[in-house]
């Protein structure tokens, strides 16, 4: 599938009716989605044949992005039961097969290593300090070979750190920098729209049986 | 939910050690039918509790998965087309998902488990 097809098949998903804004609701794009999902199949073969995960998926973009690009299995994850049942839907418009778990990334327990992929657009730790880094956590304990992830560019040096340090990454790379449309979604947004600069990440965990539980 | 999701799941209550596998009850299932892809059947039967995927599709009403199973079986087309369908063909639709060291159900509703845990469970 070339990039502009999947660009525009994710950009006829239906977003948040009513996003709630301490869980950093904000739809990933189709541009940043479809770049995200294309780098990490052409450059490092992480999705064609794999079981994906979407961690804090909203309403499915990056999952159903990763099913359109050959996933075997994909799995979406949040919190919110409205955004599941948007995501349910999306997944139906495309015809895709795309479980989804409610739950908090925060006490998932998984079994061993199925996921292969991880990708996420996890919240960015505005409302609640440290939520992207809680989700960096699991996302780096659950895949076996690599985790997408976006965030703040003005985090860059401290996400580095955390994830070589404390998370036992053995890998820590900015693979783009990335404009994130903010559209004003919240009472409290006061311009039309803001660009916040975003990395995106690519992490290699350390494989399983190596770990310091 | 498919049963490769299930096989992944654990009980996630505080204090529970042995909280794999969850044990299904069913209330609807519903059988998709997907693209067979032999790579990702070979790929995925090492790092699946057969046990598990044996007793999760019997209780969603397919009995045909052997009771045990090894790697030489995948030379079978047969053996790969019912693993095929357990793993990626049934779907619990309507039911719950059950910790089995502390019976506490988790709602399965339009086909997605509910996994978040009341306070005293954390």
């Amino acid at each position: 599938m070339k990039l502009k097809q999947l660009e525009g098949l994710l950009g006829s998903l239906d977003q948040f009716e009513n996003p709630k804004i301490e869980l950093e609701q904000y739809p990933t794009g189709p541009h940043i989605a479809s770049r995200l999902l294309y780098t990490a199949e052409n450059s490092f073969r992480d999705v064609e044949n794999k079981v994906v995960a979407d961690f804090g998926c909203g309403c499915g973009t990056l999952g159903l992005a990763a099913a359109l690009l050959g996933a075997d299995h994909v799995i979406g994850l949040d919190i919110d039961t409205e955004s599941l049942e948007i995501a349910s839907s999306n997944a139906d418009d495309l015809d895709l097969d795309m479980d989804f778990v409610h739950c908090d990334i925060k006490n998932l327990k998984w079994r061993d290593r199925i996921v292969d992929t991880v990708v996420m657009n996890p919240p960015f730790g505005t409302r609640r300090k440290g939520a992207d880094m809680d989700f960096l956590l699991v996302a780096l304990k659950v895949a076996s070979n690599a985790v997408y992830s976006l965030h703040k560019t003005t985090t860059r040096d401290h996400v580095k750190r955390t994830a070589l340090r404390d998370y036992n990454a053995v890998s820590a790379e900015v693979l783009c920098e990335l404009r994130f449309d903010v559209p004003q979604l919240y009472k409290f947004h006061k311009k039309k729209e803001v660009d916040v600069a975003v990395d995106l990440w690519r992490f290699v965990p350390q494989k399983y049986g190596e770990k310091h539980l | 939910m498919r049963l490769l999701t299930h096989n992944m799941l654990s009980s996630n209550i505080k204090g529970v050690t042995n909280g794999f596998p969850l044990l299904i009850e069913v209330e609807k299932v519903v059988e998709k039918q997907v693209d067979f892809n032999e790579d990702f059947l070979r790929n995925m039967f090492p790092k699946i509790e057969w046990k598990a995927l044996v007793e999760a599709s019997r209780t969603m009403g397919y009995t045909e998965l052997p009771e045990n199973a090894e790697s030489s079986m995948l030379d079978s087309d047969e053996f790969l087309g019912k693993f095929h369908h357990a793993l990626v063909e049934l779907h619990l639709e309507e039911g719950a998902l059950v910790c089995p060291e502390t019976g506490r159900k988790f709602p399965v509703n339009k086909g997605i488990p509910n996994m978040l845990l009341h306070e005293d469970e954390v």
